[in-house]
């Protein structure tokens, strides 16, 4: 079992259990890359705080600074490490009871007679 | 444990095995319990395809047809990008209980790393892995 794509999940999970966080993910993936400034405009949320969680997500590698002067840099959402976290949930949120279910009612059907045609029903 | 990697359940039914293979490889069997439409082209690397009723659409590629015992396929992980070259794959087996069938699916992969270099190993085996079962099904084809 690859034992990096578990860090990479859990910094995505402990990212989206802060709504502060989702809230600033959340409007970087909606609109953009963006400063800490722009996303302050948007968001209830002061630009030290804003600057605070965007160090956090640079540093976990959820988000990438992109150069300029300072109050000036740019941050976009990074998809790799969302890819990952998608990957865990695309397991939880595979059904396959409700589907065996549904194949045995099939089987049960069957066995009981042919599908009524519309030759037979006639 | 942590990241899920596979999925494995197993029930029991009380039909034969020959019964539960057609409604796992045929296009009427899997629209009658898995999807609302389905397509498919029973040999390895043969394309399926099922739709339902609400519009998501699963593109399958079949990898084992080992009649009456192992149906396999992979798909797409569902939520990833379209181009994604990751994709699960799944194991039927069917084995004789009695006068009915225990009948086995395992989906892996969900774990699966996206660098590059895991990516082509990934790939490349299971590419093979279709090409040579293909070759095979030909050579028998012929004789």
């Amino acid at each position: 079992m690859p034992p990096d794509n578990e860090a990479i999940a859990e910094q995505v999970f402990v990212a989206l259990a802060d709504p502060s966080r989702r809230a600033i993910l959340a409007a970087l993936a909606a609109e953009g890359p963006a400063t800490a400034t722009d996303l302050a405009g948007r968001l209830p949320i002061t630009r030290q705080a804003i600057a605070k969680h965007l160090a956090l997500l640079a540093e976990a590698g959820l988000v990438t600074a992109q150069p300029g002067e300072r109050r000036r840099v740019r941050y976009r959402l990074r998809s790799a490490p969302m890819q990952v976290a998608q990957q865990f949930l695309a397991a939880l949120a595979r059904d396959w009871d409700g589907p065996l279910d549904a194949l045995r009612d099939h089987l049960d059907k069957s066995a009981r007679g042919p599908a009524p045609t519309d030759a037979t029903k006639a | 444990m942590g990241f899920p990697d596979r999925i494995e359940r197993t029930v029991e039914v009380t039909h034969p095995p020959a019964k539960v293979w057609a409604a796992l490889t045929t296009a009427d069997g899997l629209a009658a319990w898995f999807g609302n439409e389905a397509t498919i082209d029973l040999r390895p690397g043969g394309s399926a395809r099922m739709r339902w009723s609400e519009g998501h659409v699963a593109e399958m590629r079949v990898e084992r047809v080992e009649e009456p015992t192992v149906f396999a396929f992979t798909w797409h992980i569902y939520g990833l990008p379209e181009d994604d070259p990751r994709r699960t794959y799944v194991e039927f087996t069917l084995e004789p209980a009695g006068t009915g069938t225990r009948l086995t699916v395992v989906e892996s992969g969900f774990a699966q790393l996206p660098e590059d270099v895991y990516r082509k190993a990934y790939d490349g085996n299971t590419q093979g892995w279709a090409s040579e079962l293909g070759e095979l099904v030909a050579y028998l084809d012929a004789a």
